[in-house]
């Protein structure tokens, strides 16, 4: 308050401030300018020319490259597949990190911490590391699957299951759920110890059953944690691509293609840089769609 | 603890039945298989009935895992060296016996997940605690600029950035998988909401009495955040040490290869020799699993606190 009478003085702080507030930045942001920024413009920019890895400039070709894509019947599948694995992915993620976080985040310390650890475990063991022994697991000789679905009756005969296209997109989501629900289950455990106990113990004074308390009391005030879920699970589910990389190169015959896979497959076999930077930008454009969506949807409820 | 005397149901039972049921299976038994595997024969490996429990425990997956190629112990490029040098040549140091290829893989993923760790934590406290308490023109701006670069896709400015890293002459460098890590603005909004939680009052008060800038930030702001560095510092090391996209479009020649794209890369060329990966799977995971273990509470801090969002 005393502040009003010392005009000239703030003006000269908020003057350091300002120097003293870019000098602490400055680090940070050359990295994040030079190798984040810089690149997502090129990436832009790049895709609106026809430049390959021997010409890497290329020529300025419009949206050519954006026209070309949905005319493209592989970039279409790998876009069907994409949202594919989303659609599956994304709900079972979040109901199961809801159902497993509402079991354990009030029981003991050291169980609640094992079980985070155990579900957060694929997370930290390296999508190369857990993809190598999924791919032992579902081989079609030696693999465990095989052994146990026979043994037990459930299918007669060996089963192909990354070779054939009718299993192989759902062995995938299968480990990409795995590597996944690591994440929100921290989050939900964090946000159910943290809903207002007051208002829990005045709904169960009223006779309230736990499925009403747990509707009607405290889904609401997770939502936000919902909603951030939602939205990186969504962002991490587009993003697929070591799992196919390593598993089956999109194969067989492009039925495990995603987009994310197709363009490391443009770029570095096919060496067009324009074009798979075209198809970048409509992967970003279609995930800050989503978000904005999901934000939207979660705002108005 | 906290909802009193309440008893356990019978559908609270099921549930935890279930949930221990699907962590043991899907989520703990890969790490089981791998570890057993990497110790099996091959004829164990090979067979259609499996072993649940090695009957044989032999060393010779990790013998073949340490017998492919060599290559210097230590070998590091000084980054942006030939910008410096007459003759535009790289500076590389380059010492030690040789060894085998998969130990030099395990150094440079020690080495690119520790230099990504310190200088995120560095660089990341330092802007996280302008951000947060600094009032500057262009501050909202910069901050709306750093949430909406978290919420693209990473692995979109991959191909630009590979390009970049060649006029830069950082090309198949380690550095070049570090820099857009340490770049990447998750670890500026996580210090962001830490230094959030710093008093307004404290800083005043050390201003005047007369403290500096870099005199307040060491003793009242580091101690403050220290938490938050701890968490950042464990989520980057993780997360550098498993993105493997990146190091793969980003480090080509066998000098620089990574654990995980060492393994990769047996995949190609000993595709069905599944007890030699497993080997190189534990090799790539076992180390990081303990490093997570003993730092678990710091990472799940981390995860918590980069979530809430204003």
């Amino acid at each position: 308050m005393a502040k009003v009478k010392q005009q000239p003085m703030s003006r000269e702080l908020a003057r350091r401030e300002t120097i003293s507030g870019y000098l602490f930045l400055l680090p940070s942001l050359l990295f994040f300018l030079v190798f984040v920024v810089y690149p997502m413009v090129m990436c832009v920019f790049t895709s609106l020319t026809d430049a390959t890895m021997a010409d890497s400039g290329g020529n300025f070709i419009g949206i050519t490259n954006y026209l070309n894509l949905f005319q493209d019947p592989i970039f279409i599948k790998a876009l069907i597949n994409t949202v594919i694995i989303v659609v599956v992915s994304v709900p079972i993620v979040c109901v199961f990190s809801l159902w497993v976080g509402a079991r354990i985040y009030n029981t003991r310390d050291w169980a609640c911490s094992a079980f985070r650890v155990i579900f957060y475990l694929p997370v930290v063991t390296g999508s190369v590391a857990v993809t190598v022994v999924w791919k032992w697991i579902y081989h079609y000789y030696n693999g465990v699957l095989n052994f146990v679905g026979t043994s037990a009756g459930l299918w007669e005969k060996n089963i192909n299951w990354l070779g054939d296209p009718k299993f192989a997109l759902g062995c995938i989501i299968l480990i990409l759920i795995t590597t996944s629900v690591g994440q929100p289950i921290v989050l939900y455990v964090s946000a159910l110890g943290n809903v207002d106990h007051t208002l829990v113990e005045a709904a169960q004074v009223d006779g309230a059953t736990d499925l009403q308390v747990f509707w009607k009391v405290k889904w609401p005030q997770i939502m936000p944690t919902t909603l951030y879920i939602l939205v990186i699970t969504t962002i991490n589910s587009f993003q697929c691509f070591a799992l196919i990389q390593l598993l089956t190169s999109g194969g067989p015959n492009h039925a495990t293609d995603t987009v994310m896979y197709y363009i490391y497959y443009s770029a570095f076999t096919l060496y067009k840089y324009g074009y798979a930077n075209a198809m970048g930008v409509v992967l970003a454009l279609c995930i800050a769609a989503l978000s904005a969506v999901q934000f939207k949807l979660a705002k108005t409820d | 603890m906290n909802s009193g005397v309440k008893k356990t149901s019978p559908y609270q039972i099921i549930t935890m039945v279930l949930i221990v049921i699907i962590a043991a299976v899907i989520f703990l038994f890969p790490l089981y298989w791998i570890i057993t595997g990497s110790f099996k024969t091959p004829e164990a490996v090979n067979s259609a009935t499996p072993q649940w429990w090695p009957s044989e425990w032999t060393m010779r997956n990790f013998e073949t895992l340490f017998d492919k190629r060599s290559a210097p112990l230590w070998e590091l490029h000084v980054p942006l060296s030939e910008w410096f040098t007459q003759d535009h040549s790289q500076i590389v140091f380059s010492s030690g016996p040789v060894l085998p290829a998969a130990f030099r893989w395990l150094i440079n993923t020690v080495f690119m997940s520790v230099a990504a760790m310190i200088l995120t934590c560095v660089t990341a406290s330092l802007a996280g605690y302008a951000l947060a308490k600094k009032r500057f023109a262009g501050r909202a701006i910069l901050f709306s600029l750093i949430v909406a670069a978290m919420a693209l896709p990473k692995q979109v400015i991959l191909i630009p950035l590979l390009r970049e890293m060649s006029v830069l002459h950082l090309a198949d460098t380690i550095w070049s998988v570090i820099f857009p890590i340490v770049g990447w603005p998750f670890g500026v909004f996580l210090m962001k909401q830490f230094a959030e939680g710093i008093p307004g009052e404290i800083l005043e008060a050390a201003r005047i009495d007369g403290a500096g800038e870099i005199k307040t930030f060491t003793t009242i702001v580091f101690p403050m955040i220290k938490p938050g560095i701890g968490a950042l510092a464990i989520f980057t090391f993780i997360n550098t040490w498993n993105d493997y996209f990146m190091q793969l479009l980003m480090l080509r020649g066998t000098n620089v290869l990574t654990m995980p794209l060492g393994i990769s890369k047996m995949m190609g060329e000993f595709g069905q020799d599944y007890g030699l990966l497993m080997a190189g799977a534990a090799l790539a995971s076992v180390p990081i699993i303990i490093v997570f273990l003993i730092f678990q509470k710091y990472f799940t801090k981390g995860i918590t606190m980069g979530a809430v969002k204003g």
